[in-house]
């Protein structure tokens, strides 16, 4: 099948060189950074982690909510999802690949990631992380792979296939309950160690990856012959605004476990990333963005007669996604780390080459991401015809 | 010197089958000798490594030479800069050092007077159990947290586990830090430099417990002013820490984090 990506319309070869040549910048920067270490990052020994890992983060939540199409298809027979669940598949496989190369560029010294192999200590959550995500990726190549192909030769899948599937939907719970748990079981860090973390991350990764799927729908019908389907976007559509709601309501309960309570550790970091801690407040106007976007997708996704026009499901997807991506993307990290363990407030914003290394591997992701769908939308035409 | 009782008496027995009298052995165990006399036995033989810092004792002198001799006996580099600055040991203000738990009261000569600050080889430690290859780990015969820098893939979750900012992580390579901060790098070259990309720390001289030795720190406080800074066994109810700690009040850093530190500070 792998022929139908190299048969393509001028635009799509434009598209594609386009992405090359941004991940060829990405890999430029990578370079230097491989040469002179993490220290051309924003990174510091007091905020140790940063843009890296905080999109490691949210892209393991686009891939998780690869399950919010798979789930109502297999478990509540929603048959109408059956003609997409190869796309949330195949998003969920790039974002995946975004998470181990984001995991990597953040390595000091990654080709001893082997190490982990050789050396695995059962206790440690990041261990575990790396056995999800990996097998999760697996998981999704070859469901998606394997329907694809039947599709095409117009059979149905093999019964092996089935129970894969089944594996899948837990699975995807899983990758991100273990990718919150990263965070969730630190002592000291005050902003991560909340027992609603992992909750929080579902939340947000099904109302964010749907939206980001929503968007991809509406792309591959402009510029394919293959439509998702009306139903499916509108249903696609309530999934992000219950999640959205979920997503909204858990943060609302953290701020008022911290506020309520008084307790200064839980206030310092939501206090820093929405006023500022002793002068410093990088973050502050970004933190007043994303609730801007998170109050507008709101608005427009609990109101049906908004949420049911494509055009407003737009822009409420666009919000739900500039939202999240703020609050797990970037807040949630930086503020876990500020202040530090001795109180004192020491700020992090990322470099040019931070930026263009992320730049490289988002890139990476949707060159995969566009050859996948490529694939997929050649089949799906070819099937119609 | 801020030397384990029991231990001293071993030394002393020891020193008297070798010849000398018991009462020579003592009054002859300055410094150097000591390391002499430690040099293939008990030293190695604690069960739970500790560390009272007495505050009365304790002072700007003693902590700054505390820190040079142990930065440059381990080639800690001097970057000059605190976002990517290494440090094992080093001086922080009670308010920072005890954060949260001073009050508004409190003199400024009291919340702006100096600890001296170390990793707290803790019993229950945060960051051997995030470690994804075990590169840092509790060693199970004397409790000293360990950490290998051969294996480290540089995470930096320990760092982030690591609830009293005991760990630096080298953000760039040691030997590129700023000429003019280090001109004599490595400072010691019996001990290894580490490359960029790999987390470091206090490893409570574990190269000079193996040999005998005490750690830098504790050696270069008490040639300055004895007992300021005690070494000793956590484990040995006779020891010279656990009576310290037993006749004094001490306090440790975030006991309720529940990571079991181990350096403890009388106030």
């Amino acid at each position: 099948m792998l022929d139908k990506a190299i048969k393509g319309s001028q635009i799509y070869w434009g598209w594609i060189i386009f992405l090359l040549a941004l991940i060829g910048v990405g890999f430029g920067f990578y370079l230097y950074q491989w040469f002179e270490g993490l220290r051309i990052t924003g990174m510091s020994r007091d905020v140790s982690w940063g843009f890296y890992i905080g999109q490691l983060t949210y892209f393991v939540g686009v891939a998780a909510s690869g399950v919010m199409v798979v789930l109502p298809c297999y478990l509540h027979d929603y048959k109408a999802f059956g003609r997409i669940t190869i796309l949330g598949e195949f998003l969920a496989v790039p974002a995946i690949i975004i998470c181990l190369l984001f995991v990597f560029v953040d390595l000091g010294n990654f080709p001893r990631f082997i190490n982990m192999m050789i050396h695995p200590n059962l206790t440690s959550i990041l261990f575990w992380d790396a056995i999800v995500l990996n097998v999760y990726l697996f998981l999704n190549i070859l469901i998606g792979w394997n329907v694809l192909s039947a599709e095409r030769k117009g059979i149905h899948y093999q019964k092996w296939i089935k129970i894969l599937i089944y594996i899948s939907i837990p699975w995807a719970f899983s990758i991100h309950t273990v990718t919150a748990f990263l965070y969730a079981g630190i002592p000291g860090r005050h902003y991560w160690l909340t027992a609603i973390l992992a909750a929080r991350f579902l939340s947000s990764a099904f109302c964010s990856g749907p939206a980001l799927l929503i968007l991809l729908c509406l792309i591959v019908r402009k510029v394919t012959k293959f439509d998702p389907g009306k139903e499916q976007i509108r249903t696609l559509g309530g999934i992000v605004a219950y999640a959205m709601i979920i997503n909204v309501f858990f943060f609302l309960l953290e701020l008022f476990t911290a506020f309520y309570s008084q307790i200064p550790g839980h206030m310092h970091s939501i206090v820093y990333l929405f006023v500022g801690l002793e002068g410093h407040g990088k973050l502050v106007p970004l933190m007043w963005i994303a609730t801007a976007f998170a109050f507008i997708a709101l608005v427009i996704l609990i109101v049906p007669g908004f949420r049911r026009k494509e055009g407003i499901l737009t822009v409420a997807c666009i919000s739900v996604i500039i939202s999240t991506w703020i609050d797990k993307g970037f807040g949630l990290i930086v503020g876990g780390f500020i202040p530090n363990s001795f109180e004192k407030v020491f700020e992090y914003w990322p470099t040019v080459p931070e930026v263009f290394i992320s730049v490289g591997i988002w890139a990476t992701g949707l060159f995969i991401l566009t050859v996948l769908y490529k694939i997929v939308t050649a089949v799906k035409e070819e099937v119609a015809a | 010197m801020g030397i384990d009782r029991r231990e001293f008496l071993k030394i002393a027995g020891l020193s008297a089958m070798m010849g000398l009298g018991g009462k020579a052995a003592f009054d002859l165990l300055v410094p150097g000798e000591v390391e002499a006399s430690l040099k293939d036995t008990p030293l190695t033989q604690a069960k739970r490594w500790g560390m009272v810092v007495d505050m009365d004792k304790m002072n700007d002198e003693i902590m700054d030479r505390c820190v040079e001799a142990c930065h440059r006996i381990h080639n800690v580099p001097d970057w000059g800069d605190p976002k990517v600055e290494i440090k094992w040991i080093w001086k922080e203000t009670y308010e920072h050092t005890f954060a949260g738990q001073g009050h508004d009261y409190q003199g400024e000569e009291f919340k702006e007077r100096n600890f001296l600050i170390l990793c707290n080889h803790c019993d229950n430690p945060a960051c051997c159990r995030v470690c994804p290859t075990k590169a840092t780990w509790k060693r199970e015969k004397d409790g000293v947290v360990m950490m290998d820098p051969h294996r480290c893939i540089g995470c930096r979750f320990c760092m982030a586990a690591c609830p009293f900012g005991a760990r630096s992580f080298n953000w760039g390579d040691p030997r590129k830090a700023p000429e003019e901060l280090n001109t004599q790098f490595p400072t010691n070259r019996d001990y290894p430099t580490r490359t960029k990309g790999v987390v470091e720390k206090c490893n409570l001289c574990a190269e000079r417990i193996a040999k005998g030795q005490f750690p830098a720190c504790v050696e270069t406080a008490n040639e300055i002013l004895k007992d300021s800074l005690v070494f000793g066994d956590l484990e040995d109810p006779g020891s010279n820490v656990r009576k310290l700690l037993r006749s004094r009040y001490a306090i440790r850093r975030k006991p309720e984090l529940g990571t079991g530190p181990n350096i403890y500070y009388v106030v």
